[in-house]
């Protein structure tokens, strides 16, 4: 497996020498292999997304070194492409969303590629359909008229209309409903099968990507405190009580049990399994609540 | 129409948009009472923040009347007062941040409500304090990461002390322990201050505290109740695309077994101690 992404002893400081001076990131590391998953997770103002520019070079550090596909975004003349490669959803879809109707926006990214006018219809009715908007009814209209959670699904069009190798998604379930929400999760796990794409979330739900993720990293004031496989972090009880991470509905069921000292019949797998076993035990006992 | 509450009555609300109009609230009667908890839950484009900009005038209904505490929105003289009743914390928080430091962000309301400097100083540490920003008060608001905007946003409106807080979807960037910091403090202020809180989130267990759920869907009310009579219809919103949080899955189960589970169970593993217990 080849490293797609090496983060080097990353520090970021913003405005340096300002009243504002704030130290975002002190002293990253965190390497990702190709087709790998990783989840971001950690407070508000830990520095996901400032970790999420320093990504595609929107931004470069202030100390250390960040690689992504081989790039060193220190490099100037080679952080000009990046863009091509990595491929960035921002946290708000009115930081990215600026052309004047929904045709254009999702277009924008692949006309920048020099595809062609027909290439690029395509990639857009396809990235459209990806996160679930019939073009029919809304290419002609104005971003600003859009609902909250349709803005991000364009913005979210835009950017894999570019198809990237790597995809950062700044908190891409905010504002969705859980139809826009299973849609994402299509979308990432077709990036997945591939394996050749890699992926890289920030979300303050672990019960959204625990089931897909490869890695989870987790930022503290800057800090990275947490980097390693999703197993190891269920392992840790401290870590996940400190940051309130709520581990999906059935694991919550099979935890329960368990630090009961029940242990269930069958493995635990989806919630419907969890009332099953639930149903088994109070049938068990003295009857009715 | 006197007295308290919000009124809407036979309300519809259409956009023009270039070779169509779109329909997105249609025919809405609701009464909400003054000291109720209400959450509204729906798709994306089911009209949910459309609504919530009716209530405060910034949009104006295409049809019907809205009245709060008695007064239409419709008129100018007294929307006003209205606003300084009713407070919106808007979906993006971009929308709202207008000052360049955080603290004259929070005084501005308070400031317009004609308070006097201290008690201005007093709700704007009051309201950093509950969301957890005390340390950004000297800020440039528009330098703050996503949460931290959300945060600010929600404490501007919170300062102004509103008889109304409509809330559209505030939890969307908070991270978990603000959230539920956040959601207890609504909590708070509705049952020992009656605040009438008009909660809108996709997150379902966000809406646990409600006294009443409406459900949107393409500009009609789809459904209304309380939580646990919302949420035990799976049916009915499986059918549009929702789902009801984790517990009430699990409650559902337990019951189409014969298994009676009582009200004041709110998280898994309460259920599950409950049915360990038996
Ligand atoms: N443009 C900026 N100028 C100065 N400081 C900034 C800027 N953007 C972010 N910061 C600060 O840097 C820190 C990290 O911000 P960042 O946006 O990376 O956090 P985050 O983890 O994404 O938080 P959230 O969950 O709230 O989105 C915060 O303290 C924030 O106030
Ligand atoms: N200014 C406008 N002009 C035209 N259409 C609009 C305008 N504002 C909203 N709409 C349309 O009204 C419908 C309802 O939008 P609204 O923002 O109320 O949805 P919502 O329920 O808040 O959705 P979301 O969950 O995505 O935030 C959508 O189809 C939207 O495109
Ligand atoms: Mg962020
Ligand atoms: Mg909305």
């Amino acid at each position: 497996m080849s490293k797609i992404i090496d983060i080097k002893d990353l520090s970021y400081v913003y405005l340096p020498g300002s009243p504002y001076e704030q130290q975002a990131l002190k002293n990253i590391n965190i390497s990702l292999n190709q087709g790998e998953l990783l989840g971001l997770f950690g407070g508000n103002g830990s520095g996901k997304s400032t970790l999420a520019k320093l990504l595609n070079g929107l931004i470069y550090p202030t100390g250390g070194q960040v690689t992504v596909c081989g790039i060193d975004t220190n490099i100037k003349e080679l952080r000009h492409d990046l863009w091509k490669k990595v491929g960035l959803v921002f946290q708000y879809p009115e930081q990215q969303i600026f052309e004047s109707n929904v045709y254009d926006e999702v277009a924008y990214g692949p006309r920048n590629l020099g595809l062609s006018e027909s290439e690029v219809k395509t990639r857009v009715f396809e990235a459209l359909d990806r996160v679930g908007i019939f073009p029919d009814s809304m290419v002609n209209l104005s971003p600003v008229k859009l609902s909250g959670g349709v803005r991000r699904r364009i913005a979210i069009a835009g950017i894999l209309a570019l198809e990237p190798e790597v995809l950062v998604l700044d908190e891409p379930m905010a504002g969705l409903d859980p139809l826009g929400q299973n849609l994402m999760l299509e979308i990432i796990k077709a990036r997945q099968e591939k394996k050749t794409q890699t992926t890289i979330i920030i979300s303050h739900n672990l019960k959204d990507i625990l089931a897909l993720a490869d890695k989870i990293a987790i930022l503290e004031r800057g800090a990275l405190v947490f980097h390693g496989e999703v197993q190891e972090l269920l392992s840790k009880i401290d870590i996940l009580s400190q940051f309130r991470l709520e581990l999906p509905d059935y694991l919550q069921v099979a935890y329960a049990l368990n630090a009961r000292g029940i242990k269930p019949n069958n493995d635990i797998k989806n919630i419907n399994e969890a009332g099953l076993e639930l149903i088994r035990i109070i049938s068990g006992g003295k009857g009715k609540l | 129409m006197n007295g308290h509450g919000i009124q809407l009555i036979n309300v519809g609300k259409e956009f023009k948009n270039p070779d169509s109009y779109k329909a997105a609230l249609t025919n809405i009667n609701l009464t909400i009472h003054e000291g109720e908890y209400i959450g509204i839950l729906g798709l994306n484009q089911s009209g949910k923040s459309t609504l919530a900009r009716l209530l405060n005038g910034l949009l104006k209904p295409s049809l019907g009347r809205i009245l709060v505490n008695g007064m239409d929105v419709d008129s100018s003289e007294q929307i006003r007062e209205i606003r300084q009743l009713l407070g919106i914390v808007f979906q993006n928080p971009d929308n709202q941040l207008i000052c360049p430091v955080v603290e004259e962000e929070i005084a501005f309301g308070p400031e317009n409500l004609g308070l006097s400097p201290s008690e201005v100083n007093k709700r704007v540490s009051w309201a950093l304090e509950i969301v957890g920003m005390q340390d950004m008060r000297y800020h440039a608001p528009h330098l703050l990461s996503g949460g931290q905007k959300q945060k600010v946003a929600l404490a501007s409106v919170l300062a102004m002390e509103p008889s109304y807080l409509v809330l559209d979807e505030p939890t969307s960037m908070l991270d978990p322990v603000s959230r539920w910091e956040i959601l207890e403090h609504l909590r708070k202020i509705n049952k020992e201050n009656h605040i009438t809180i008009i909660l809108i989130s996709h997150n379902p267990e966000d809406l646990l505290d409600a006294n009443r759920l409406i459900v949107l869907h393409e500009g009609f009310i789809y459904m209304q109740g309380t939580p646990r009579e919302v949420y035990a219809d799976m049916e009915k919103l499986t059918a549009i695309g929702l789902k009801p949080p984790g517990l009430y899955q699990l409650i559902q189960q337990l019951e189409e077994e014969g298994y009676g589970i009582d009200d004041n169970t709110s998280t898994i593993p309460q259920l599950v101690e409950k049915i360990c217990q038996k």
